[in-house]
């Protein structure tokens, strides 16, 4: 079986972790749920209104703008920085002294706090005065994040892949280690073309790799909000807001308890679902 | 043709590393020459950003804040899921495997959808402005993650370990400490490292639940940019500095991250 | 068909090799006519993976050639070199079925589609694997991907050679035997040449005609398996082959002959000189140690129980003797004396048999 041993008392050895989870999770979550099916009118009195709020939002033009942009960013972003990550993976050499050096600067920006990512993008990429945004605007391009949405989007994109993709090569170049050198010499005695052992060796022991990286990058690019906040601000006027930031405009700036809690369990629920699209689909061979 | 494999992976590094040197290069720049004129490197080299940064406590305690809350929670989540893992790792129990679940979807929670219940609970609680409430905040993401990272890990040690342990008489706990946990010592360090890294680089959460006290650095940063109008330089270096804990802490795992992002079950 | 010559080979992993023990291989010549099985044998270490490496392709020697019927195929990939290697875990390709396993080589060498249906057809017959063709080559238990992996080699008609590198490893012990013996069957009707790396001396010589005993990095002697057994040219061969192995024990040589524990022996080869300045040793195997009233006395150590026989280890001085008791034979309760039987007795120098 799994070697494991019926044991009760492992309740016990879980209660830290589930006390503190459920302490950050269910009470907060809670309250969103209280907060979704309430009108207040202030001074703490409380009406309950059952689903309108869901449909508030679930018919508002702004939330389908919110969410038919989060789609499409976190599309692009899944098809770029997994195919890239893969392939710069592929590129670097199984072994030898310079593949730790690589690996140690590629991992340099996922540990730089998210609002300097956004920063570092800001300066770098302004029109006049940024090292890309003068080299863009000097190249002929008319170019300028502040002001032209799709500008904006491109440096969006830029960054985050700038900022994620070296995750994906991580994760990928873990997997490839993991192929014994067997199966290399396998194809090379069977006179396998370099796609073939793409397609029939590599790619398919990737799989447990490529389904977390897949996951981790659409469940953080869903999530995002840092990032493009500290970059555009979710401007030029709407154009890169976001979900995340748009949901914290409504709950954090305006206030609106009831419509920010319907639209954050739709936004969870939006989350948890897809995710558990994505895991069946790409774990659906494995059943072996 | 091998030898141009060496291109993309280069190519790659060069693109990465081009923000980081505009970053750094004006860093060291005046605002003038900022504003001024365009120049690829600091024409005139000046350190008066970093010296603004070192003396000016409402700067220097960002980085202060920031370190403390990080390592408060490292420490908690690390502590709180090492006995957990091991319970998911070597026990069933009732719900384990749903238990297990509920505590990966923690991980995909949007952040902005608790923003304002963090806010709001943690004021109720009297913990608004402190560097406890960050840290339990970050909780949320970080033990599901310590919990997940560590029962890979010690799903790989052969349950033999702990049963010549029992044999040879040592009670529960002599056996966890002593014996058990040097075992996956590189588990706790991949563990510390993740819980490490997601802290460090959150910003909305550690931005609502703080204001004056345990204001992280990431909020001094961006009360700058909108506030005192353009002062770039000083911002630049404030980012500067934000990258060294993260070189230093890469450069110290440098030859587990290959194998740490195995996570023992990849 | 092919004869396969290595000349003068010498190899080492390391850029700049210095001392002795940075040669992984030191100087071998060997050569293995076609249509033969041969064993590869020898203790982890040895340097038999890295001479099978050597002669597929997947590593260049430091020095030496490789030479395939006299042509020097140095230069030559391993795909173009008309070898099969079978690894020591199963190698198969698991997103393809069985058939499309081992239609591969095939499809890749641009073979007709009519063509490689018909040789699949026939090596998944030989392997007993017909059944299994349409099956996800996943799915298998490790003997059977095993035969697959030995499929892809068989079923190109250009392979000269197949070799095998601890095949069995991963195999269940109950199941060992039977591919054991599927293995030597293919070789008799296919009568391709075979080349099987073991550490297992069972493995080795039930399945070979030649074996070539390896031992650190050098060729130590190749002969058949009762050439091996009965004549070991080298004191590690007599002691690493046979269970239990050879008694080796220290000698002198004096003018009267040569002495063990102070008593005359007699061995096959007696010597012609007084070997000066060489470590003599004798060896002679457990079955070849006889009890007698009058002869070397030894202290009874221990007695194992084998089966049809029992192992008695004896300890004579600082010696170690190892005899074999038969059914029904029992040790006398005290003055225990053995003698070597001289016909089986033979004397090495420096490890080496003297001839």
């Amino acid at each position: 079986m799994d070697g494991k041993t019926q044991n009760q008392m492992g309740w016990l050895f879980v209660l830290p972790v589930v006390a503190l989870v459920a302490f950050n999770a269910v009470i907060p979550l809670m309250a969103v749920v209280n907060y979704s099916v309430q009108e207040t009118f202030g001074n703490n009195m409380f009406f309950f209104e059952g689903v309108k709020w869901f449909e508030q939002v679930l018919h508002s033009d702004r939330f389908h703008a919110s969410l038919g942009r989060q789609l499409i960013f976190s599309g692009i972003i899944l098809a770029i920085e997994v195919p890239l990550g893969v392939a710069i993976a592929l590129a670097m050499p199984r072994r030898g002294p310079w593949v730790s050096v690589c690996l140690v600067l590629m991992a340099l920006p996922l540990l730089i706090p998210w609002n300097v990512v956004g920063v570092m993008w800001n300066i770098f990429a302004l029109p006049d005065i940024g090292m890309l945004g003068r080299l863009l605007n000097d190249l002929g391009f008319n170019y300028n994040y502040t002001q032209q949405p799709i500008s904006a989007w491109a440096t969006l994109i830029a960054m985050d892949v700038w900022h994620w993709t070296s995750l994906v090569v991580l994760l990928a170049y873990a997997g490839l280690s993991a192929i014994p050198d067997a199966y290399y010499q396998a194809a090379k005695i069977d006179g396998a073309s370099a796609w073939a052992v793409f397609r029939y060796i590599q790619l398919p022991k990737m799989r447990r790799v490529l389904t977390i990286a897949v996951l981790l990058r659409f469940m953080d690019s869903f999530n995002i909000h840092t990032e493009p906040f500290v970059l555009t601000g979710g401007g030029p006027g709407n154009a890169t807001t976001l979900l995340s930031i748009d949901l914290v405009k409504i709950a954090l700036g305006q206030f609106d308890l009831g419509p920010a809690a319907a639209m954050s369990i739709i936004y969870f629920l939006i989350i948890l679902l897809l995710s558990w699209v994505f895991y069946a689909v790409m774990t659906r061979g494995e059943e072996q | 043709m091998r030898k141009l494999g060496w291109l993309v992976p280069a190519l790659y590094i060069l693109f990465l590393l081009l923000p980081i040197y505009w970053l750094v290069s004006m860093s060291f720049k005046t605002t003038n020459e900022i504003l001024g004129a365009f120049t690829l490197w600091p024409k005139k080299f000046t350190l008066e950003n970093y010296q603004k940064i070192f003396t000016d406590p409402t700067w220097y305690n960002g980085y202060i804040n920031s370190l403390i809350y990080v390592v408060i929670n490292t420490v908690i989540s690390v502590l709180v899921a090492l006995p957990a893992a091991y319970a998911f790792s070597r026990y069933r129990f009732l719900g384990d495997k749903h238990l297990f679940f509920w505590l990966l979807t923690n991980r995909m929670a949007p952040a902005a959808v608790f923003a304002l219940p963090f806010f709001q609970l943690y004021s109720a609680i009297g913990l608004f402005d402190t560097h406890i409430a960050v840290a339990l905040a970050h909780c949320l993401f970080n033990i599901p993650l310590a919990v997940w990272i560590l029962e890979g890990f010690m799903s790989s040690v052969p349950r033999q370990l702990d049963e010549t342990a029992y044999l040879d008489g040592y009670g529960f706990w002599r056996f966890f400490l002593k014996i058990f946990l040097p075992t996956v010592a590189a588990g706790i360090g991949v563990a510390a490292f993740f819980c490490f890294m997601f802290s460090w680089v959150e910003l909305l959460l550690a931005k609502t639940l703080t204001s004056v006290a345990a204001k992280p650095i990431a909020a001094t940063m961006t009360r700058t940019a909108s506030s005192s109008g353009y002062e770039l330089g000083l911002l630049a270096a404030a980012g500067t500095l934000t990258i060294i804990p993260g070189a230093f802490v890469i450069y110290f795992v440098r030859n587990y991250i290959a194998k740490g992002f195995a996570l023992g079950r990849v | 068909m092919a004869k396969i010559s290595l000349e003068d080979i010498k190899h080492s992993y390391l850029k700049r090799p210095r001392a002795p023990e940075d040669w992984a291989l030191k100087k071998l010549d060997l050569e293995w006519s076609d249509g033969g099985a041969y064993a590869l044998l020898g203790p982890s270490g040895c340097g038999k993976t890295t001479l099978l490496n050597i002669i597929s392709g997947l590593v260049r020697p430091t020095e030496g050639r490789v030479l395939f019927d006299g042509v020097d195929l140095n230069e030559r990939p391993t795909d173009r070199r008309h070898i099969a290697q079978v690894f020591q875990f199963p190698v198969v390709y698991d997103t393809m079925t069985v058939r499309e396993n081992l239609a591969f080589p095939l499809r890749n060498r641009g073979l007709k589609a009519a063509e490689i249906e018909q040789k699949v057809a026939a090596i998944a017959h030989m392997l007993d694997l017909s059944e299994m063709l349409p099956r996800r080559a996943s799915g298998l238990t490790a003997d059977g991907k095993q035969k697959i992996s030995l499929g892809r080699g068989l079923v190109r008609s250009d392979v000269n050679v197949i070799m095998f590198d601890e095949p069995l490893t991963v195999i269940d012990p109950h199941l060992k035997w039977q591919l054991r013996s599927k293995l030597k069957e293919l070789h008799q009707r296919t009568r391709r040449t075979m080349i099987y790396v073991t550490h297992d001396q069972t493995e080795a010589l039930t399945f070979a005609e030649k074996v070539v005993v390896m031992h650190e990095g050098r060729v130590v002697q190749v002969g058949s398996p009762v050439e091996l057994f009965e004549r070991p040219r080298h004191t590690f061969v007599g002691h690493f082959i046979g269970s239990p192995g050879m008694n080796i024990l220290p000698c002198e040589v004096s003018g009267g002959g040569v002495h063990f524990a102070g008593r005359q022996v007699d061995v096959e080869n007696p010597p012609r000189g007084l070997l000066k300045g060489r470590h003599t040793e004798i060896g002679v195997r457990p079955e070849f140690v006889l009890l007698t009233e009058q002869g070397i006395p030894v202290n009874i150590v221990k007695v194992s129980d084998a089966g049809r026989y029992r192992i008695v280890e004896a300890r004579c001085e600082e010696s170690r003797i190892k005899l074999l008791l038969e059914e029904g034979v029992s040790l006398p309760a005290s003055n225990v004396c053995v003698r070597f039987d001289p016909t089986h007795t033979r004397l090495y120098a420096d490890g080496q048999l003297l001839e």
